[in-house]
């Protein structure tokens, strides 16, 4: 027991102390934060405004058109010739055209709308004109029915579900659908994560050993099993310690990132109170939303999710942790290993795969299935959590993945145990189930 | 007294038999080579007595007890196919493969210090092992190798990428921990340091022991006979015509080496060559470690 300690502190030890670790772990957030800012500001500057020509032959439009944000809209109703003439010498954007028609002949017109530009036109303000061109023909056609646009605002009618689980017992329990999506994506992905980065990461340091041949005299001292599972656990909390970095990096990052960029005049009280409104109703959230959310997090036992978060987490990555293991064991490079990686890695993109098909049906046999499979549980399970499964498939899932874990880590250590030894040896899969089946 | 015995070991891997009932033992310190072509299986057996793998036949007992756990404190075993940590310090290394041996950090500190200092290297400490030189590695390799003071060391070609300077050095240390009762088991290709170095050899060649016992009686066993003779005259006609019971092996201008064929004595083979011609010189021809080597392996 004592030598597995000195194992998991040389692991974690040699790789914290790393240069690359220091260097990720600080450049992971600015990397994370260049990545999500990079779009935002590309977007900005594409945002200037664009003028855009209505050639509207009957000036039927011209009265309706609603005023876009971007686009800045100039009406002819000359003959289009002369229009696009001046088009042509002009810098605007793009130039519509609309066919003269009569409100009676107004459907004909949905096939017969031409837009001319200098360059190609961007979907976003296809959309955008045609948008525009749709509503005013409708309010044209309701017109004809006797219609105004303002009765049919009325009669819209906009619910919020509120779903209420009746639990088994009689209690009632409201669901928590947006909140819940978020959480379940967001701990499936993150264990998804973990698995293959620090995975792979015990997979090189089991090959690292083997090419170097230090690996010989360690399992004189020590059981190739205790240095298998040292190694695996070092690197876990290798992984522990710069998730906990990344975290508190981010947030430290982003205070200081908002108190430098936002400047403090800039900011009254009551635009920050509109701004809380707006994010919310962004997010598609309902209009009494803060109250919402907090009794939407108040019906999720946090305790619980983040509990069963941190024994998927864990287990799901010791039974591939161990996998990753006894593949570097049995290769000599990192380029034999692919052919092994594979059975390993589909599994795992699987999970990340269904669990998007799952959120939407989290009671169907495949969320089921997958959710009680040791291979794809620990993400798959996680997802569903906080939909409320039965407590018995919970239960199953968890046992199985023990078990799981037990069986992948047995069949690793004896791949390990041979493989660290063989040097030039052409692995196939025959190979590494002989070293399954030897004493 | 005995410190380690193995007793009709067998291994069979998936394909082949790579050890067939090895016994052998290896007495307080003695220093044992163990010998063999290449394949023979003398590294399996190698990892049998270090608990790498276990014997499908047989067992091996060490001070008399069945080979355990407890045990892996006392061995210490410098492999053929050896490395380091490339991108750990020399230092912190050597502690951390003494610690795993079973040595407290403290103990640990203190031996290795003791053991820089006597190779003079202890500007090594803070290196990286991928700053050191083959040779250099080697050094630290042997140091961790016998730091924790085992009662039984496994060398397995311990003098590979070393120069002569320091191979001496290392050969010197070893007779110097067979001095203090170490017992060793020294396996290698190069025979001039078995005969150098071992009091007994065992002899593996495919998967069996084929010869065994103290280096001496081994080579008395396998004198023919052969008895190389200096002569004073250049005229050594007579060679040509020797009785039936000798045989000419070689000759020189002044020098031959005749073998006895049957069982007349070596006196008689003086008053033979006396009659014909002046002698010089006279002795018994001892074969080297290497020719019994290749006689019985050939011969198997």
């Amino acid at each position: 027991m004592n030598k597995i300690i000195l194992i998991i502190k040389r692991e974690y030890l040699s790789r914290v102390r790393k240069k690359s670790f220091i260097v990720m772990t600080i450049l992971g957030p600015i990397l994370m934060a260049a990545l999500m800012m990079t779009p935002l500001l590309m977007d900005n500057s594409d945002t200037e405004e664009r003028s855009v020509w209505i050639c509207d032959e009957s000036g039927l439009f011209i009265s309706q058109f609603e005023k876009a944000e971007d686009i800045n809209t100039t009406f002819f109703t000359e003959p289009l010739e002369e229009v696009k003439a001046l088009f042509n010498q002009s810098d605007a954007f793009a130039l519509v055209h609309i066919p003269s028609s009569t409100d009676s002949t107004i459907s004909l017109l949905e096939n017969s709308i031409n837009v001319f530009a200098h360059k190609p036109i961007s979907i976003a303000n296809r959309r955008l004109i045609s948008r525009n061109v749709e509503s005013v023909i409708e309010s044209i056609k309701l017109k004809n029915e006797g219609l105004t646009r303002d009765i049919i605002e009325k009669t819209r009618a906009d619910i919020n579900l509120n779903t209420i689980i009746l639990g088994e017992s009689g209690s009632e329990k409201s669901g928590s659908t947006e909140i819940a999506l978020g959480l379940s994506m967001a701990g499936g992905f993150l264990i998804y994560i973990f698995i293959f980065l620090y995975g792979a990461m015990v997979m090189r340091g089991v090959m690292e050993e083997k090419t170097s041949r230090i690996v010989e005299i360690i399992i004189s001292s020590v059981k190739p099993f205790q240095l298998m599972m040292g190694k695996i656990i070092g690197v876990a909390l290798v992984g522990f310690t710069q998730f906990a970095l990344w975290i508190l990096l981010t947030f430290v990052l982003s205070t200081v990132a908002t108190t430098l960029l936002v400047n403090p005049t800039d900011i009254n009280p009551a635009d920050l109170a509109n701004g809380t409104e707006l994010i919310l109703q962004d997010v598609d959230i309902p209009q009494n939303g803060i109250a919402s959310i907090l009794a939407q997090l108040q019906s999720i036992n946090i305790s619980f999710l983040l509990g069963m978060f941190l024994f998927y987490f864990v287990g799901g990555y010791l039974m591939y942790g161990s996998l990753f293991a006894a593949v570097g064991a049995a290769v000599d490079s990192e380029t034999d290993s692919q052919q092994f990686m594979m059975p390993i890695t589909i599994p795992l993109i699987f999970s990340i795969i269904a669990l998007q098909t799952i959120l939407e049906n989290p009671d169907s046999s495949l969320a089921f299935w997958c959710s009680i499979i040791p291979f794809t549980s620990p993400i798959v399970m996680m997802g569903r959590l906080p939909f409320d499964p039965p407590l018995w498939e919970i239960g199953l899932s968890m046992v199985l993945l023990i078990i799981g874990f037990i069986f992948t880590s047995w069949i690793a250590g004896r791949i390990y145990r041979v493989g660290i030894l063989m040097y030039g040896q052409k692995v196939t899969y025959k190979t590494l189930w002989k070293w399954i089946k030897q004493s | 007294m005995k410190v380690l015995e193995v007793q009709s070991v067998s291994k069979t891997y998936s394909h082949h038999k790579a050890l067939d009932n090895i016994s052998l033992s290896v007495q307080e310190g003695q220093i044992f080579g163990l010998l063999g072509p290449n394949g023979a299986g003398k590294t399996s057996l190698i990892r049998i007595i270090n608990q790498i793998t276990m014997p499908d036949e047989g067992r091996v007992l060490f001070n008399g007890e069945p080979l355990n756990h407890n045990h892996i404190g006392q061995i210490g075993y410098l492999p053929e196919e050896r490395g380091l940590y490339k991108k750990m310090k020399v230092g912190e290394q050597a502690l951390y493969l003494a610690q795993l041996k079973g040595l407290s950090e403290k103990e640990a500190k203190k031996a290795l210090h003791t053991w820089f200092e006597r190779f003079d290297i202890i500007p090594w400490w803070d290196k990286k092992v991928e700053e050191l030189s083959k040779g250099m590695a080697q050094k630290i390799q042997f140091i961790t190798t016998v730091l924790h003071q085992p009662k039984l060391l496994i060398f397995d070609e311990p003098f590979s990428g070393f120069d002569p300077i320091n191979a001496n050095i290392i050969k010197d240390e070893i007779l110097q921990l067979k001095e203090n009762g170490t017992s060793i088991i020294f396996s290698t290709h190069r025979m001039e340091s078995v005969e150098e170095l071992c009091d007994h050899i065992a002899l593996i060649d495919k998967s069996k022991k084929i010869l065994d016992g103290p280096i001496n009686e081994i080579k008395d066993k396998y004198k023919q006979q052969i008895f190389k003779v200096d002569f004073s005259s250049s005229n050594l006609g007579f060679l040509d015509s020797l009785p039936e019971h000798l045989k000419l092996v070689q000759q020189n201008a002044h020098q031959a080496e005749i073998q006895i064929l049957n069982d007349s004595s070596a006196t008689d083979l003086i008053r033979f060559l006396l009659d014909q011609s002046d002698i010089k010189g006279f002795e018994e021809k001892i074969p080297t470690v290497n020719e019994i080597f290749i006689r019985t392996v050939q011969g198997n």
